[in-house]
């Protein structure tokens, strides 16, 4: 490892310890890194979006001589009214157009995996004669039961309710096998960083003496 | 005079609402020449004929009810749990004389939970107006900023506190993810707000948020649709509002016609896809798979 990559993840390891700081209490260190963070974060975003969407996406187009591209144009400049106190309902079209076009290509997205996978993936066939089967009908009784939780329509109480609180069960069950699973990934991400840290100071030990 | 200016804004108005027309078909010429090429000869796909059945009869129930609560009938829908959480969390909020702080999740304001959470922004606002309590709403996505300002303003007019809007408490912070939820943990440990609420989409910053939430001793009620970050709130929140309740409650709350109408649909959706499932399922049993088969999309 040469002097400058030493240097470079020295400060990596510096910033690294200044953020798990914080699990003892919040201390200068760890403000230092999260206003770094902030502050780069907001300067790489703002960089990102220049190169990734204003140029090619806007700028590119017009001086291909694409003005319809002016439209979009215009309504990201009428953004800029939120600045303005008289001007800033200028901006609502944007927003509107916004929202509108995400729910537009959300709806069909969502409802085919969602709704119609998750459907015919539950249509299972049924029995006592195997294993799987009687699996089966443990599998549809649970969604019937979180789907019954989840109607709004009645209040939660006889079968209904009793149905509804299986339900809530059912879906614990599911939160605690994935919770397992994210710790685990989060546990892989500390070993990574710890592995991290070990080869730095290992390395620092070894230029220095 | 005035009518000229309220005749100019119109004008005004109309010709933003062609442009916001002219930007979807130009988002949409994409999608034209995709068309062209791919089906060439075709516009529908049959391979998505389910999909198209789907979409009409759902939304031929949600535009049946939204009619039926625009006319002013009845639609009942239960009373969620967590709502009385979010009501106790701001008055403890209140009695301790520190703030509430609203994080509305880390997604753009065209997804559908960060729009359920800028509903519920409103009513928050519209309690802490009553009460005299600070509201802080740290935000991740720049398009959030201003739907925010506009929910909590709405709140606070409501609530007939225009005064005690506050500008500055609904912050940007970084659209970068960890920076982010460094930033909110900074304002936990800094403002120390006595509750926290927490409604939207998150993804892996939402055990951050919510663990140091609970070090500082607040009061947390969270609510996502996002399954696999719900076992986080559920373990370091007072209250988590699970998956759809979180809709739910942003129509409970308004009692806005489109949303109750929306959520009425959904149910009878919900009971109908419980239908179909054990038919399905009794078709498969008696092994006739056609009928599982046209619900899947290749």
């Amino acid at each position: 490892m040469g002097t400058t990559e030493l240097i470079w993840n020295g400060v990596a390891a510096f910033l690294v310890l200044s953020i798990y700081s914080f699990l003892y209490k919040d201390n200068p260190f760890y403000k230092f890194a999260e206003h770094l963070v902030v502050g780069v974060s907001a300067g790489y975003f703002a960089m990102i979006l220049y190169y990734n969407a204003f140029l090619p996406k806007l700028i590119h187009p017009l001086s291909s001589g694409q003005y319809w591209y002016v439209i979009p144009g215009i309504l990201g400049l009428l953004m800029w009214a939120r600045f303005s106190r008289k001007w800033q309902w200028l901006s609502r079209p944007t927003l509107g157009f916004v929202i509108g076009s995400g729910a537009g290509v959300a709806i069909p997205l969502y409802l085919q995996n969602y709704v119609l996978r998750q459907l015919s993936a539950s249509m299972l066939p049924v029995g006592f004669s195997s294993w799987p089967q009687i699996t089966n009908i443990l599998i549809i009784i649970m969604v019937f039961c979180a789907l019954a939780y989840f109607y709004f329509s009645k209040e939660h109480t006889g079968v209904f309710g009793g149905a509804a609180k299986f339900g809530i069960w059912t879906l614990m069950v599911g939160f605690g096998a994935g919770f397992g699973m994210t710790v685990m990934g989060r546990v892989a991400l500390l070993a990574e960083r710890v592995v991290f840290l070990r080869d730095y100071f290992h390395q620092l030990w070894n230029a220095v003496f | 005079m005035e009518s000229r200016s309220a005749r100019h804004r119109l004008t005004l108005r109309a010709i933003l609402r062609s442009l916001a027309l002219g930007s979807a078909i130009l988002l949409a010429s994409p999608v034209w020449s995709l068309a062209q090429d791919d089906l060439s000869s075709s516009w529908f796909n049959p391979h998505r004929v389910n999909m198209l059945v789907f979409l009409v009869v759902f939304f031929g129930f949600i535009i049946y009810f939204i009619q039926r609560a625009k006319k002013g009938k009845s639609l009942f829908i239960r009373r969620i749990a967590g709502l009385d959480a979010i009501e106790e969390a701001v008055g403890r909020a209140t009695e301790m004389g520190r703030p509430v702080l609203y994080i509305s999740g880390i997604e753009d304001v065209d997804n559908i939970q960060t729009v359920a959470s800028m509903i519920i922004l409103g009513n928050v606002a519209k309690m802490v107006a009553q009460y005299d309590t600070p509201l802080f709403v740290p935000i991740c996505r720049p398009f959030v900023v201003p739907v925010a300002e506009e929910r909590v303003k709405e709140g606070y007019a409501a609530a007939g506190r225009p005064d005690a809007y506050n500008r500055d408490n609904v912050r940007y912070i970084s659209d970068e993810q960890f920076a982010y939820a460094a930033g909110v943990n900074g304002i936990m440990l800094r403002d120390v707000p006595a509750a926290n609420l927490m409604f939207g989409s998150f993804f892996a910053e939402s055990l951050m948020l919510a663990e140091t939430g609970f070090l500082t001793g607040a009061i947390q009620v969270a609510g996502t649709a996002n399954i696999h970050q719900l076992p986080f709130f559920i373990v370091a929140c007072d209250y988590t509002i699970i998956g759809e309740e979180l809709f739910a409650t942003s129509a409970y709350l308004s009692r806005e016609p489109k949303l109750l109408g929306s959520l009425k649909g959904s149910d009878l959706a919900k009971a109908i896809i419980m239908g179909l499932l054990a038919l399905g399922a009794i078709l498969e049993t008696a092994g006739v798979t056609s009928f599982t088969k046209w619900f899947f999309i290749e």
